[in-house]
């Protein structure tokens, strides 16, 4: 039996969807449909009580959080495909801070440009520009700590690409493309050479010619 | 050489220091005054970047991120002290799955509501209403899901406590006390059981016995 992925047209599925493909899992996926609230019927709630997207059914074991089925599966397939997960013990603690960084600093401020920015726009809400204004600031301060520590180090927990530098690929990718401001990218010298790095991973490219981004 | 860990006062570092009680992992500490901005130097943004609390020092190992401390030495110390990781594979997925959950759901309003009511108010701030009335609203709806899953589990992973408990502690401590909205805990028969429970456990007794809170 095949692990099934829920939610594939969105970003934090695709967190799972490339460790997938680096750790050579097979998997299928379940469309769902968050403007037709396909996310909040009590079908979906039985499997993710908070009615956010992803969501795995491998058998009957039933994960979410996207951070949590990588970290998962990246432990569970270990000796298969690329290993995600550090070389060393204190290389995996690197792995684990810069996982925690991107969730609590990268993470936040971009997840809120892309709500005001490209959801809020398809819902005709009016986009809220001082809102929009604060993140990228706070953006800007984070990207400045990641240019600062990839001046000395290839990838963020060290000399190999690891889980840590992938969590960053799905919402990274709203920034250089539909977000329109690559230029929080390019402007830096490190984190160019890096996103440029990460994101031309088979894996990567593979994930958004299966799985188009839904804006 | 002992580990080194930084700000004991203060309600993330109270993560690591619960941890280290039930691995048996010996520790000193090194006070942080954040009113005083001592997490603002020079000297300890070299050592985490993004000036929060906590960070580890051990030997010439640095780590930060509370909830990246806990993973490293739970996995490093596994054969010592309380297992805090599950018993199986697909528990270790229920604990990652846990403390997502509460780094994602119960840890946002709830910092929140400590910001604008404990904060706020020592820096002179007045607290916005509108806001704390969210706050609670948005954490009563996770207790909700909560209280649904402790209904059928005696712990949020399974059988065992883990670091997916032991991560509510320090805020869940605030809302015990400094916040005054016991009440949130109290009305849930099953949240409120699990309180007690992970709460009066020796190690967290340690804790606030040996660190009592900033505020």
């Amino acid at each position: 039996m095949v692990v099934k992925v829920y939610g594939p047209a969105y970003a934090s599925p695709k967190r799972v969807i490339t460790c997938f493909i680096e750790k050579e899992i097979e998997y299928e996926v379940v469309d769902v449909n968050v403007f037709k609230e396909e996310n909040t019927t009590p079908q979906f709630l039985q499997l993710q009580p908070f009615g956010v997207l992803p969501v795995i059914q491998d058998g009957d074991y039933t994960l979410y959080e996207s951070r949590a089925i990588t970290r998962y599966y990246a432990e569970k397939y270990k000796s298969q495909g690329t290993e995600l997960l550090g070389r060393t013990m204190e290389e995996r603690g690197l792995v684990e801070q810069w996982l925690e960084v991107e969730a609590h600093n990268f993470q936040p401020p971009l997840y809120d440009l892309v709500i005001h920015v490209l959801f809020d726009g398809k819902r005709g809400v009016t986009p809220d520009q001082k809102r929009i204004k604060e993140d990228e600031e706070k953006l800007a301060r984070v990207l400045d700590v990641y240019d600062q520590r990839l001046s000395t180090s290839k990838y963020l927990a060290g000399d190999s690409f690891s889980l840590a530098d992938l969590s960053h690929l799905p919402f990274g990718h709203y920034l250089v493309t539909s977000l329109g401001k690559e230029y929080m990218i390019r402007d830096r010298k490190h984190v160019n050479r890096w996103w440029d790095d990460i994101s031309n991973r088979p894996s990567w490219k593979k994930v958004i010619q299966l799985h188009p981004p839904v804006v």
